[in-house]
């Protein structure tokens, strides 16, 4: 186990160096620059300007200071908000970002699994219809959409929950619910699907054959074995949370980095930019890493295949 | 003789599937004396296993019961509310799967599976049950009993997964185990290990077993009687040597005839021609008439009752009524009694 983790480490390290390669050289094809909108400025200050911030170096030049800088743990300085760190700028902004991602990824994953169960359980009922159809307009419904629905019709009409702020649980509660649907909605037909097939299954026949109860067998025998596969979808999850909390960060002005990573892209913000993707890419390795390492601690026969090939 | 332990009367049990109602099991009448071994032989949904299935109430869903009883301790289990079922499954009644493979929960040490029954049905506290479970887990031969305890079915092959799950069965001492081909998925080998631990458990705890096998071989070796179905009926039934020796159903003779033996060298093995009937639409007569070289006309027109052979012994073929022409069906099955007989020797043997 140990020597796999120092492995999967390793392969982080070289995805992050990759994708901060492509990052750079794509982000400097995009027209623009941090001071092209500011027609207020002559040549000279422009020129002044972007010699102070190396913007007049060839870029392979940038890319290999600015490369050098992050060897050193130096992410640069932001352009767009004076006299701060990229490193200082993400690390005040992560939490709420972290905050609503996680809880819709636990609301989201609950709700699903009890959404399957019910399901499989009453297939073919209207239970079962129900739970399905709201898994499809979990799917098929963009969260931004669901979003503005959200910030309409329960914040604005009914007041029951702040519109846009950020004060507190309460104005943590759409946001949540809005990326919620997508995770909910996944996990809903995974489960469902595969309790579907362990309620088939011999060893579920046979736990019945000892003279456990429906709900023993299933609280025993099915749940266990339903959710585990489900446990691999937690990793792209997660994914679809992060990058799908940009936009509904944006819409519920919740100061996270999703809605700073909008705001840097549309302000040619180069160092903030470049230091998000990073962020999010060490995020999602991380969190990769960490579904496959707690996927072989519950399921007893990942681990044992591991020993064997590594 | 003592009174049955089970007795199954005028069963019929339908599937409804998209195709149509499949009439799977027809009028199956069957008894179970107490400590004796029972086989079910036939082919592959001939209604053995549906048989089964209706006594432990474990049918899938689109099955329905169109008639019959199952009597137990004087009660018709058909007839018992789930709650009373529950308490008799594992306890009264319990089941051993045919593959064990798929029969463990993959995700539980094998142990708390092997506890579940009787924590399900005795007053007993953990730690008693512990130690029950650990007997009967070195009784079933599965060594260092006390290491294996918390491992998972991974860890075990398909030998000693299928002891296991007779472990399980056999922890409440069941006065009936159904074996629904329990050896059919194992090497030939294991298979007979697994038939004498059976055996040997049986006999110890005086349970009564339906023994679910299309294998003649293991029939011979295990069985003390044998109901053969086929097309979801049973066609002939007696003790073993009855059906051994003297078979009386062409269908019978054509099983007997088709199992390989060791004598016989290179000859042909004989086989069967044709294929089970649909049983959506199951034949008027007797269902093994279209593929019987010496049907009769009324096979296909009426079903024949049961003729009795001997007092143990009966058969359901029209050519056993007085008016039928005399056929002799055993004529290559002579020099098999003797291999049969030779067998039954060997496991006798075995035993002492």
């Amino acid at each position: 186990m140990r020597k796999y983790i120092i492995k999967r480490l390793l392969m982080m390290v070289l995805t992050l160096f990759i994708v901060a390669t492509l990052t750079f050289f794509l982000m400097k094809m995009i027209p623009g620059s941090p001071l092209g909108n500011t027609m207020k400025l002559s040549k000279a200050q422009q020129l002044a300007v972007e010699k102070q911030y190396g913007l007049n170096k060839p870029v392979w030049q940038q890319y290999l200071s600015y490369m050098t800088g992050v060897l050193h743990g130096n992410f640069g300085m932001s352009y767009q908000y004076n006299s701060t760190t990229v490193a200082s700028l993400i690390g005040h902004r992560v939490g709420p970002s972290i905050l609503i991602s996680f809880q819709a990824l636990v609301l989201g994953v609950i709700v699903g699994i009890l959404l399957g169960c019910v399901g499989a359980l009453k297939k073919g009922t209207w239970a079962d219809a129900t739970s399905s159809t709201l898994a499809v307009i979990g799917i098929s419904f963009p969260s931004f959409i669901l979003a503005i629905l959200l910030q309409y019709y329960l914040g604005f009409k009914l007041g029951w929950f702040p519109v846009a702020s950020w004060d507190g649980f309460p104005s943590t509660i759409l946001p949540t619910i809005a990326l919620s649907a997508v995770p909910m909605a996944q996990v809903s037909r995974f489960v469902r699907t595969e309790m579907v097939e362990v309620l088939n299954s011999d060893y579920i026949l046979l736990a019945k054959a000892k003279g456990l109860s429906v709900p023993q067998v299933v609280s025993h025998h099915a749940l266990k074995n339903s959710i585990i596969p489900t446990l691999t979808l937690i990793g792209p999850l997660a994914v679809t949370l992060i990058t799908g909390s940009m936009v509904v960060e944006n819409i519920f002005s919740v100061p996270g980095i999703g809605e700073l990573f909008i705001n840097s892209v549309l302000a040619n913000d180069y160092p903030v930019i470049m230091g998000l993707t990073m962020f999010y890419c060490l995020l999602l390795c991380g969190i990769l890493l960490l579904t496959d390492v707690v996927y072989g601690l519950v399921d007893p026969r990942i681990l044992s295949k591991e020993k064997g090939e590594h | 003789m003592a009174e049955d332990v089970l007795t199954i009367k005028h069963l019929s049990v339908d599937f409804k599937t998209l195709e149509g109602t499949v009439h799977a099991i027809r009028n199956v009448t069957l008894k179970l004396h107490p400590g004796e071994v029972l086989a079910l032989v036939g082919e592959s949904g001939s209604g053995k296993s549906v048989t089964t299935k209706t006594v432990m109430q474990l049918l899938p869903k689109n099955a329905e019961v169109v008639s019959g009883s199952v009597e137990y301790e004087g009660r018709d289990l058909l007839k018992l509310p789930e709650k009373e079922l529950q308490k008799l499954r594992g306890n009264d009644l319990a089941e051993i799967f045919q593959d064990p493979m798929t029969a463990l929960n993959p995700t539980m040490q094998v142990g708390k599976q092997i506890m579940e029954p009787l924590l399900q049905h005795q007053d007993i506290n953990k730690e008693d049950a512990k130690t029950k479970a650990l007997a009967i887990m070195e009784k079933v031969g599965i060594i260092n009993a006390k290491e294996r305890f918390k491992d998972f079915p991974y860890q075990f092959s398909g030998g000693m997964r299928q002891r296991i799950v007779i472990a399980m069965a056999l922890i409440c001492h069941p006065k009936i185990l159904i074996a629904d081909e329990p050896t059919t998925a194992l090497d030939v080998t294991i298979q007979s290990q697994i038939l004498k631990l059976i055996k040997q458990l049986k006999d110890e705890l005086g349970t009564a077993v339906i023994f679910i096998t299309h294998d003649l071989g293991v029939v011979a070796g295990i069985a003390d009687r044998v109901a053969v179905m086929y097309a979801g009926r049973i066609l002939e039934f007696g003790s073993v040597n009855d059906i051994f020796y003297h078979p009386q159903h062409p269908y019978t003779v054509g099983l007997l005839k088709s199992t390989p033996t060791m004598e016989m060298g290179g000859g042909d093995l004989e086989s069967i021609p044709g294929t089970p009937p649909n049983l959506i639409n199951p034949p008027a007569g007797d269902p093994f008439a279209y593929r019987n070289r010496y049907a009769l006309k009324i096979d296909f027109k009426k079903l024949p009752p049961f003729f009795k052979v001997s007092d143990t012994h009966y058969a359901a073929t029209w050519l056993l009524d007085k008016q039928a022409p005399k056929v002799h069906l055993t004529d290559k099955l002579d020099q098999r009694r003797q291999h049969y007989a030779k067998l039954v020797e060997k496991e006798a043997h075995q035993d002492d």
